[in-house]
């Protein structure tokens, strides 16, 4: 009853944000902590999901930031037409990688993510006449909606929310069918899932496409909103914060994706004045740490086992 | 019907199947016993897709399916449950076996994000389908219980009903009376003959003699990698290359035919 | 012809070190089964203590290698008893993400304590290089292949000729005859963690003169460690040995002939090709420790 009535709340909030934040400088974190909820998402679809941890899924986010920017740069496409291509070239990207580790398990998966993502990283300064190197897009236009563009704040916080509730939608409804029992009872006892049909090969890819897509939706959402994309994007420590954000707010569950991705932007904004963002990063290392030891499970699945007794 | 032709599987230079030929009786209960080590769960590995046969074939309803992957061999209706308990341990005993129903669904990524009215119906048929297998095993009562807090003799319960959800017309069933008390070997002997009853053909590995030669139509004796006798329990049990494998092994005497 | 001599001496010069870098990680991966992303942070500590020790206290470099190693040696031994023994038995993808932990703490606490500006490390040899024959080679690169060649020589001969070296691979070969033999597992444990760790040092001391000393460069270390690793096979001492000379020479011939943007993606594409079609390494039949 508690939990129903806090997500109503947070929704309500949500709606209305505009109107009670004052400082447009936190309506930028919120903003920003909108693109992480759907990062933190197509994360959890992996990690939580299926079990495999993905640590260049920065790459995924790169890929459909930079495919939007150019297309709108390059080509003049729309935001509403480089969205959906920024998640479909993620997603094939997605796939392949998908393809390509549907051997590996655990620490090779991990390995053979991250080398993806250095691979294109490296291409993403090397590849000039693509993508200008290091010195980055600018100009990235804001999306147009009929007569008006998105530029404002306010504006853009709809988009980003409309973003992250469609992710969140499409989560649950996987998450909840046929295939999402598929994608956990991998994760629980791949040889008894196979024994009853399952293909691992099939879903594990399935779950990598999906997840990249998402994670290239929120790229595009950020190269229209921060208006500028450089090699930046690949930053290990984009990767790091999502990785956090699923394993504190509670991997397995789609609430604690959100938690954690709420957490995780707002916490640090907060202990911005406070704490130099150095000592933030290092105090990340430390939390993961005391979280593997003390809440492996996470914020949310401990809060729901303590509800439980 | 099952045939397996001179299987033969090696690892690094040892022998565990030596070349076995045998074949399963549609509808019948076949046995698969021998001492410890013959290579009984080694040749379940190889006839369901856990083990790539090193040479023979392996034919289901004619179709050959050595080498295949577990999952295509269970989409013919060959199913395997393991020597050691296998469920899905956090999820509901409700849950495993409606994983089990997973070829029995259809629903693809895009009809299930659209949740569309027929894949909420056949979410609908398919819970109907667990509460039908749950009552089938007698589980029904713990639905909603998380299957790894289970006692061990209701975990295998749970394991057999989730190997029956997913509609088997061959399954094999790995030791599933290990562990079980008295009363509960009962239960699964009344359990295997209506599962006979529903025309599938069961083929077991089983330790316990009594159950063996009270249930099987048929049984084959396995030592060292080889079929060293089959036959109806009557004539199993009074073969001597049998007798001389049980009791050259440190076979107990519920191990050894009586 | 004479460049193509050049790029192969200096891949060899990298490759020692790669293999240093590997070796440690196939004990600690290999054996341990520890998936330590953090490797390249004790590579990274390895080129401030060597900066430290050269550049405020003035001492030689060999003194500065020992300080690396020591340096390694004790964080890594503190590591494995604080956050690694309480979770021994736990699964590896739990002990992975302690490790990433570990990995950020170490990287933004270096972060802090030495700034983000990248630092040269003052060497007391001669920048004119040495002409032998048809090579040119800089004396510091001359000392850190021979260097990391010994280092890798004495690695080898604590492996396999000493006690200790066979308490540890009886160890994690079969870990309850060992124990049952008398062999004291849990020091087992620290000790081989922080050998391969103070090897991780070593080779950040020994390359830290050569290029520069920044935060991250523990993770381009902790990468191509991991790719030595897999080329050669886990727990395969001559397979890190010869994996890391291969990168290190693949790596200059790339940079030479191809591009040198490019370079550091010979790592990454070792990584997946070798774990796509040789998921036992290159040199899987070389005989594995123990």
């Amino acid at each position: 009853m508690i939990a129903r009535a806090a997500v109503a709340l947070g929704a309500v909030a949500a709606v209305t944000a505009p109107l009670w934040v004052a400082n447009p400088y936190h309506l930028h974190v919120l903003i920003m902590a909108g693109i992480f909820t759907i990062l933190a998402l197509s994360l959890n679809l992996l990690l939580g999901y299926t079990g495999q941890l993905s640590l260049g899924h920065a790459a995924f986010f790169g890929i459909g930031a930079y495919t939007s920017a150019l297309l709108a740069l390059r080509l003049e496409w729309s935001f509403w037409l480089a969205l959906p291509a920024a998640a479909l070239a993620s997603g094939l990207a997605g796939w392949a990688i998908g393809r390509l580790a549907l051997k590996l398990r655990g620490a090779y998966f991990v390995l053979v993510t991250i080398s993806f993502a250095g691979v294109i990283s490296l291409v993403s300064i090397n590849w000039m006449d693509l993508t200008n190197g290091p010195l980055g897009l600018p100009g990235v236009p804001p999306p147009a909606l009929g007569p008006w563009t998105l530029r404002t704040k306010n504006a853009y916080w709809y988009l980003v929310l409309a973003g992250a509730a469609l992710t969140y939608l499409v989560c649950h409804r996987l998450v909840t069918s046929r295939i999402g029992r598929a994608l956990v009872a991998l994760r629980e006892n791949e040889p008894l899932a196979e024994s009853v049909g399952i293909d691992g090969t099939r879903y594990l890819v399935l779950a990598a496409v999906v997840s990249a897509a998402m994670a290239g939706l929120a790229g595009s959402l950020y190269a229209h909103y921060t208006r500028f994309v450089s090699p930046e994007v690949f930053l290990f420590s984009y990767t790091v914060t999502m990785v956090i954000m699923v394993i504190a707010g509670g991997q397995g569950t789609l609430a604690g994706p959100v938690v954690g991705a709420l957490l995780f932007t707002v916490l640090p904004e907060a202990l911005r004045e406070a704490v130099a963002w150095q000592w933030q990063m290092l105090a990340y290392g430390v939390v993961l740490v005391l979280f593997v030891f003390f809440l492996p499970r996470g914020i949310v699945p401990t809060l729901a086992a303590w509800r439980r007794r | 019907m099952l045939v397996v032709e001179n299987l033969g599987v090696e690892f690094g230079g040892v022998v565990a199947l030596a070349g076995v030929s045998f074949s399963v009786q549609p509808g019948t209960i076949t046995s698969l016993i021998g001492p410890n080590g013959a290579g009984k769960t080694t040749a379940f590995n190889a006839i369901t897709g856990y083990l790539r046969p090193t040479r023979g074939r392996v034919a289901w309803e004619g179709e050959p399916i050595a080498g295949r992957r577990p999952c295509d061999i269970a989409r013919r209706g060959v199913v395997r449950t393991f020597q050691r308990t296998s469920v899905f341990p956090t999820l509901s005993v409700f849950d495993n076996v409606r994983t089990g129903l997973h070829l029995r669904g259809t629903a693809g990524v895009w009809s299930v994000l659209a949740r569309t009215p027929r894949v909420s119906a056949e979410e609908a048929r398919l819970a109907a389908a667990a509460d039908e297998v749950l009552a089938f095993v007698g589980l029904a009562h713990r639905r909603a219980e998380r299957a790894g807090e289970l006692p061990y003799g209701e975990q295998r319960l749970v394991e057999l009903a989730v190997a029956l959800a997913a509609r088997p017309r061959l399954l094999l069933l790995d030791e599933p009376a290990a562990g079980m008390t008295g009363a509960e070997k009962e239960r699964l002997v009344a359990l295997l003959r209506k599962i006979r009853r529903g025309d599938v053909t069961v083929l077991v590995v089983e330790h316990d003699m009594r159950l063996v030669m009270g249930i099987s139509e048929t049984v084959i004796v396995l030592n060292h990698g080889r079929v060293i006798a089959e036959g109806v329990p009557a004539e199993i049990r009074v073969h001597p290359e049998v007798i001389r494998a049980y009791l050259g092994s440190a076979g107990g005497s519920t191990d050894a035919p009586a | 012809m004479e460049q193509l001599l050049q790029h192969l001496v200096n891949g060899l010069v990298l490759g020692g070190t790669y293999a240093l870098l590997g070796i440690g990680l196939t004990l600690i991966f290999g054996l341990m089964s520890v998936v330590n992303f953090a490797h390249g942070e004790f590579y990274t500590l390895g080129a401030y203590a060597a900066f430290a020790a050269l550049a405020w206290a003035g001492l030689p470099f060999v003194a500065a290698l020992l300080a690396a190693i020591a340096a390694g040696a004790l964080l890594g031994a503190l590591c494995e008893r604080a956050l690694l023994r309480p979770l021994r038995g736990h699964s590896i993808d739990t002990i992975m993400l302690v490790m990433i932990g570990v990995w950020i703490a170490m990287q933004n606490a270096e972060l802090l304590a030495w700034g983000g500006v990248a630092r040269s490390i003052p060497h007391p040899f001669p920048t004119a290089p040495l002409t032998l024959g048809p090579l040119n080679i800089a004396p510091l690169r001359l000392f850190v292949v021979l260097t990391a060649a010994a280092l890798i020589g004495l690695a080898w001969l604590l492996i396999q000729k000493t006690r200790l070296g066979t308490a540890m691979r009886a160890t994690f070969q079969d870990r309850d005859t060992a124990a049952l033999m008398g062999v004291p597992i849990g020091r087992i444990h620290t000790i081989t963690f922080a050998f391969g760790s103070a090897l991780a040092a070593a080779a950040g001391a020994l390359l830290g003169p050569v290029f520069l000393a920044y935060p991250s460069m523990g993770d381009l270390a902790s990468l191509k460690a991991f790719s030595v690793v897999i080329l050669g096979g886990l727990g395969n001492l001559a397979g890190a040995t010869l994996g890391g000379l291969l990168l290190g020479v693949a790596e200059e011939l790339g940079a030479g002939y191809v591009s040198s943007g490019y370079r550091d993606a010979v790592g990454f594409v070792a990584i997946i090709l070798v774990l796509l079609f040789r998921p036992a390494g290159l040199f899987a039949r070389a005989e594995r420790i123990g």
